[in-house]
């Protein structure tokens, strides 16, 4: 069987996004199109962002990696859409600190929502670059930039 | 009948003793992440015998100086530890002279070497440089940065779906401006043995010296370059049981001669003015500075060990591994492995349907079992397979049929996670 890190690491909710990621698909008349690259094991994503002034209206993306990598983007697709530019900064922080394990437990899981499934990260530093590709990716986006990211 | 019985059991080659050669590699009694470490990285880098750790050991405490300059007594034993180590080398390889042994830092500097100087001095606008579609990354980059240089162009010979070279191709593409051949000797992404001495003949037929990268050859099979009559062949200590930071560049007396230096200053030089420089001779000429003098004695160490194998046995009993390994993991459902060719050496590359490499190697690492996961610095081989990774385990003297069952065993544990 596997291990108690193996399990919180692989939780449900990421196996099941990495099958079936949500908001999967390319987005014509998107705003902002940004890709991201992990050249060390070859994740690459494609983030499409669409806004509506200051908010997001409409995440999607394309690509293929690990299942963490896969996994967080699609979960971050769902939790950033209706929120404002400054708010998907802050929830980026908390997650960056959630898989980093910074987490310092003054921010409750509850207002993390889904993002706490990647709580089990932290506990693998080589896959932080793998949760927060999309994450990385997005800010981009949000930022306006055209070069590829890189988590290198 | 029963003579000739009697004949062939008598010729049978005496069985590899894997639990002795086990006992001398401390790192495998080391546990990692509370269980016991199954190390399948070898083309990564292998694990290290006492006589290695211990020479090294011994330099720092009782031999320590620097080499061809002191006159005092540990200047001239470290210079003849080293030079011996040079020695060693020679024979294990079969040249025919040690000056044609030079030190580097290993494989990618060995290529780089000859790019710098036999490439500079020879290849020239619109001049060609051939190599294969099965190259590690520093088999590829030099070159490219060379062609660029000079202006010549970078060819590449194809691939099979096995992974096996189309020798026949590379042979086509051989022409009067082919300027010299960079190869593989074995695959670090697929395992594939090229045959070698066929592969340099055809070249040499054609007016082409051949460079041959040995670094996943030689911990697997004994290398003669005379026999290969390859023009230079280069390799790294770590990946035969050796440390880090040395590696030789063999090269024929002539060729090495006729080249330009590769770097300037101490030990490459016999005399210097401000008005100019006279170089030192061959292999001095090429080993600017003070080099790694531990880890060349060292070296020696690592290379005496692997001499006192009996290789017949080693060879019958890596082949064994690799064809069990290749045959347990086939079994598993939704595994395909990459790299199929009739003759391999040390690897297993594989994918799994719906897993991504990167997740295996996190869960196999939970087992205490290493393995690479990624590109293995030939992201040309993965383009040619459609896929951007794959799990690579990889075999060394020590490893064994029970730590493949636990690299199966592990890898049905990633299926139940992801089924
Ligand atoms: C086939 C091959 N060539 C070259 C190299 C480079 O060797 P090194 O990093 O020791 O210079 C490697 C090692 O990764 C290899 O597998």
């Amino acid at each position: 069987m596997a291990t108690d890190e193996l399990r919180s690491l692989y939780q449900e909710i990421i196996l099941d996004h990495n099958k079936n990621p949500r908001n999967f698909r390319q987005m014509p008349d998107a705003d902002y199109v940004l890709e991201g690259y992990n050249p060390l094991c070859g994740d690459h994503y494609t983030i499409y962002l669409k806004m509506n002034g200051d908010v997001v209206a409409d995440v999607s993306f394309e690509g293929a990696g690990c299942a963490i990598s896969k996994a967080s983007a699609s979960v971050m697709s769902t939790v950033v859409k209706g929120k404002t530019k400054q708010h998907v900064h802050e929830l980026f922080d908390r997650f960056h600190d959630l898989v980093t394990g910074k987490h310092t437990g003054n921010v409750s899981f509850e207002e993390l929502g889904k993002l706490a499934a990647f709580a089990g990260v932290s506990e693998f530093p080589a896959r932080v670059k793998c949760a927060s590709l999309a994450w990385h990716t997005l800010r981009g986006a949000l930022e306006q930039r055209k070069e590829t990211v890189t988590t290198e | 009948m029963a003579v000739t019985a009697a004949i062939e059991t008598k010729q049978l080659p005496k069985a590899f003793d894997v639990d002795a050669v086990r006992s001398e590699f401390p790192i495998l009694e080391t546990p990692v992440r509370g269980k016991r470490l199954v190390y399948l990285d070898n083309a990564a880098t292998t694990q290290k015998p006492r006589v290695v750790i211990a020479a090294l050991r011994r330099y720092y405490e009782e031999e320590n100086a620097n080499i061809h300059r002191g006159v005092h007594y540990l200047s001239e034993r470290a210079t003849d530890l080293y030079e011996k180590t040079r020695e060693q080398i020679r024979r294990f390889i079969g040249a025919g002279d040690a000056r044609e042994v030079v030190f580097v830092r290993g494989t990618t500097e060995g290529i780089n070497l000859v790019a710098a100087t036999f490439g500079r001095a020879n290849v020239r606008a619109g001049d060609e440089v051939l190599i294969t579609a099965m190259e590690h990354h520093s088999n590829i980059v030099p070159w490219q940065m060379l062609c660029e240089q000079v202006g010549a162009k970078l060819k590449v010979a194809p691939i099979n779906d096995a992974g096996e070279l189309l020798v026949d191709e590379l042979s086509n593409l051989l022409n009067a401006k082919t300027k010299l051949l960079a190869i593989t000797h074995v695959s670090n992404a697929l395992g594939t043995v090229n045959p070698m001495k066929d592969v340099i003949a055809v070249a040499h037929s054609a007016g082409v010296p051949v460079v041959v990268d040995g670094a996943q050859a030689i911990p697997h099979q004994r290398i003669d370059v005379r026999e290969l009559d390859c023009d230079f062949y280069t390799f790294s200590s770590h990946k035969m049981y050796g440390p880090t930071g040395i590696g030789v560049l063999y090269g024929k007396l002539d060729l090495l001669n006729a080249m330009p230096p590769y770097q300037g200053g101490g030990d490459m030089i016999k005399s210097v003015t401000f008005e100019g420089t006279i170089f030192n001779d061959i292999p001095y000429k090429f080993e600017a500075g003070t080099p790694n003098i531990a880890d060349g004695i060292a070296f020696g160490a690592a290379v005496e060990y692997l001499s006192s194998l009996d290789w017949q046995a080693l060879s019958i009993y890596e082949h064994g591994l690799l064809q069990y390994a290749t045959e347990r993991v086939k079994e598993i459902d939704g595994v395909r492995i990459i790299g199929t060719a009739r003759e391999k050496a040390g690897v297993l590359s594989f994918v799994m349907e719906g897993v991504h490499p990167h997740d295996i190697g996190t869960i196999l690492d939970q087992e205490g079992i290493a393995v690479r996961t990624g590109h293995h610095c030939a992201q040309p081989v993965m383009q040619r397979f459609g896929i951007p990774a794959t799990v690579r385990a990889s075999f060394g003297l020590y490893n064994t049929r029970e730590e493949v069952d636990a690299l199966v065993k592990s890898l049905q544990k990633v299926k139940e996670i992801f089924n």
